[in-house]
């Protein structure tokens, strides 16, 4: 396949009139943007068969920027949302982009229960370790000595591992890259695409401006460095022992199953439900 | 169509069944909700009906995540609802609030039971009139429809779902536990004998191309639903007619949200619905609405009995609000009372109507029961004559 130009990636997909972006200097969400569009046009989907769905924060911009069917919904309750338009709509592909605090605090019950019942809904996971919006205010995902303004003096809190998290509640595929992982990246969303029930790509994504600044790492080169320090590959960590991981984040791909979908269960659901009734055979 | 309930003859039913089978009847195929009390009937009802109509019907982690749902299935062209009461529709706020931003039909029913908090679960109150009209930040305008009968709660819904179509608004069907539980007998038309509303569709790729603004002239933009290749982007950001974010400019703002208002006030002959009873030669009114009106229609008639010229007005429609109605009652009587089963939610609307031109009183009534006629008698009487 022939590598796209990433204007040609820009012409086809944003919305001019929207642009320029939100988003600061160094800013990793334009990188995964950029990684998604890129999934989508090497799958050949076309745009009017796809919905954007997003909550509240920096990534949840997202929808706006691109020439989509898109709906920037409240803070956490994109995948609330998106199960509407699933369920009622289930020819439709459904992406949710979304952040960290999005997706594990405020949205973390709708998280655990879109997974559960295994949505049909690819989420792209922006994990900057921090609400970016609101100005550098610590996550869930925050490690801990890591600062941010309602944590001046070091997160105190466990995180949390949101990839493992997905594992466990039932996702049928998920995986975890850093923003300077392209081609992984790239091939985990193609995959998470075409994979019917929940998927989930999470990205560590630079926010130089509201989380690196405050943490000693002013700059997306030296989150980057920074990545490299804390990030073990699956493979690797699976000889490490707890001890060795302790503070590391592990990077790759966790799981890739086929549970049956929510809309397929339904489906069968209503045939049951008529055979009962004693309306069909 | 097969129905999976008679139609075109009567019933004997709940009021929380007569919501689900017009909702149904109304063309309602998406219905996401989380159980409570008193509401939940309406839910187990959905439950039974849907997956054979083929619609959807799934419990939700909660009620955030209800009403949201039922949002995302309305963009992409469902007709959805949601039923809960109290304490969960004080959760429902802040999607309500999205829905009425991005301009939305759903319909969201609310059985009330007592608060604040979880309050009593299995009897009725009033005490969600404000939270409906006024729950959700900012400033906006949506519909609040008020039955007082099983037969009403039928009818209202589809009432609710053909209002919620026309303005793309949410309209809140407010009921309250004596109707959701209370079994009466239900005329169901046949299907064809009833009018059903669509919402505005655009017409071509350029009237898509301004999902929020006032194409037509009549405040209310086509709704480009999703999945027809429009591309339209939708945001609870203050937006502009083509509906990208433009959240610092106030007069984008103020155009947004004076449309939003007004697509309701400007239509409030259309939507505003009221029954009156022996109020033409009235010298004192009783504004009321939902269970208690009943009560009040034999109030009316022992106080006639009893030598005093009372009339009343039954609201089957709380908001919008007529003010100038309530004027004009107010000029002609000296005296408007409201009986609510609450501390006073619907009098201060009533009481800003009255405009000082008549006496306006609360009979208030909390704990679970409905005011009896005779409470309210005595009430009147302790007013009028000092007894």
């Amino acid at each position: 396949m022939r590598f796209k130009l990433s204007y040609e990636i820009r012409d086809k997909y944003l919305r001019k009139d929207m642009l320029p972006t939100i988003f600061c200097p160094g800013c990793g969400i334009g990188t995964v943007l950029q990684y998604t569009l890129r999934a989508i046009d090497e799958l050949g989907w076309s745009k009017d068969e796809v919905v954007w769905v997003s909550g509240i924060g920096c990534s949840s911009r997202v929808p706006g920027f691109v020439d989509f069917d898109g709906l920037h919904t409240t803070h956490g309750r994109a995948l609330a949302f998106a199960t509407g338009i699933k369920m009622a709509r289930p020819d439709l592909k459904v992406i949710a982009f979304m952040g960290d605090g999005d997706t594990a605090a405020i949205g973390g019950n709708h998280f655990i229960h879109a997974i559960r019942r295994n949505l049909d809904v690819t989420v792209i996971l922006i994990n900057n370790f921090t609400y970016g919006m609101t100005g550098g205010q610590v996550a869930p995902t925050t490690l801990k000595g890591l600062r941010g303004t309602t944590a001046p003096y070091g997160s105190f809190e466990n995180p949390f591992d949101i990839a493992e998290l997905a594992v466990a509640a039932g996702a049928n595929y998920v995986a975890r890259w850093t923003v300077f992982n392209y081609i992984q990246g790239i091939n985990s969303i193609k995959k998470a695409l075409q994979k019917k029930g929940f998927s989930l790509v999470e990205f560590l994504s630079p926010c130089p401006i509201s989380f690196g600044r405050r943490n000693r790492m002013k700059t997306a080169p030296e989150l980057i460095k920074w990545y490299n320090k804390i990030t073990v590959p699956i493979s690797k960590a699976k000889n490490m022992s707890p001890e060795e991981l302790e503070g590391k984040i592990v990077i790759g791909e966790f799981v890739d199953r086929d549970r049956p979908s929510l809309d397929e269960e339904y489906e069968a659901y209503k045939k049951r439900a008529k055979k009962m009734m004693g309306w069909e055979e | 169509m097969k129905y999976p309930f008679p139609v075109g003859k009567s019933d004997f039913i709940q009021g929380d069944e007569a919501i689900a089978r017009a909702a149904i009847l109304a063309g309602c195929r998406f219905y996401a909700g989380y159980p409570i009390t008193p509401a939940s009937e309406i839910f187990e009802a959905m439950a039974l009906y849907m997956p054979l109509v083929d619609g959807v019907c799934i419990q939700m982690e909660d009620e955030l995540a209800s009403i949201a749902a039922i949002i995302g299935a309305s963009w992409v062209g469902a007709k959805a609802m949601t039923a809960t009461s109290g304490p969960g529709f004080s959760l429902m706020m802040e999607n309500l609030g999205y829905a009425i931003m991005t301009e939305t039909p759903i319909v969201v029913v609310d059985v009330q039971r007592s608060g604040p908090s979880t309050g009593q679960p299995t009897l009725a109150a009033q005490g969600d009139v404000m939270q409906a009209i006024w729950g959700t930040h900012g400033d906006h305008s949506l519909i609040v429809l008020t039955p007082a009968t099983v037969q009403e709660a039928f009818d209202m819904t589809i009432r609710a779902f053909n209002l919620a179509e026309k303005y793309r608004t949410p309209v809140i069907l407010l009921t309250d536990a004596e109707v959701g539980h209370m079994r009466e007998k239900v005329d169901i038309p046949n299907p064809e004998d009833i009018e059903l509303v669509y919402r505005k569709l655009p017409a071509n790729e350029e009237e898509a191309k301004y999902p929020f603004g006032d194409i037509h002239g009549d405040l209310i933009p086509p709704m480009p639903i999703f999945g027809k290749g429009y591309r339209t982007y939708v945001t609870g950001l203050t937006h502009d007619e083509k509906g990208r974010p433009k959240t610092v400019d106030a007069e984008i703002h103020r155009k947004l949200i004076e449309r939003i208002v007004n697509k309701i006030e400007k239509n409030k002959k259309d939507i505003i619905d009221y029954e009156t009873f022996e109020l033409d030669d009235a010298e004192v009114a009783i504004i009321s609405y939902g269970i208690v009106a009943r009560s009040a229609v034999r109030a009316v008639k022992m106080l006639r009995n009893e030598g005093i010229k009372a009339g009343l007005l039954k609201l089957n429609v709380v908001w919008p609000f007529d003010f100038e109605m309530i004027e004009k009652i107010a000029e002609q009587v000296h005296a408007i009372y409201v009986p609510e089963m609450n501390l006073g939610q619907l009098y201060h609307l009533v009481k800003e109507g009255a405009n000082g031109k008549a006496r306006v009183e609360l009979i208030p009534k909390i704990g679970g029961e409905v005011h009896t006629p005779h409470e309210i008698v005595r009430e009147v009487k302790k007013c009028e004559c000092g007894v």
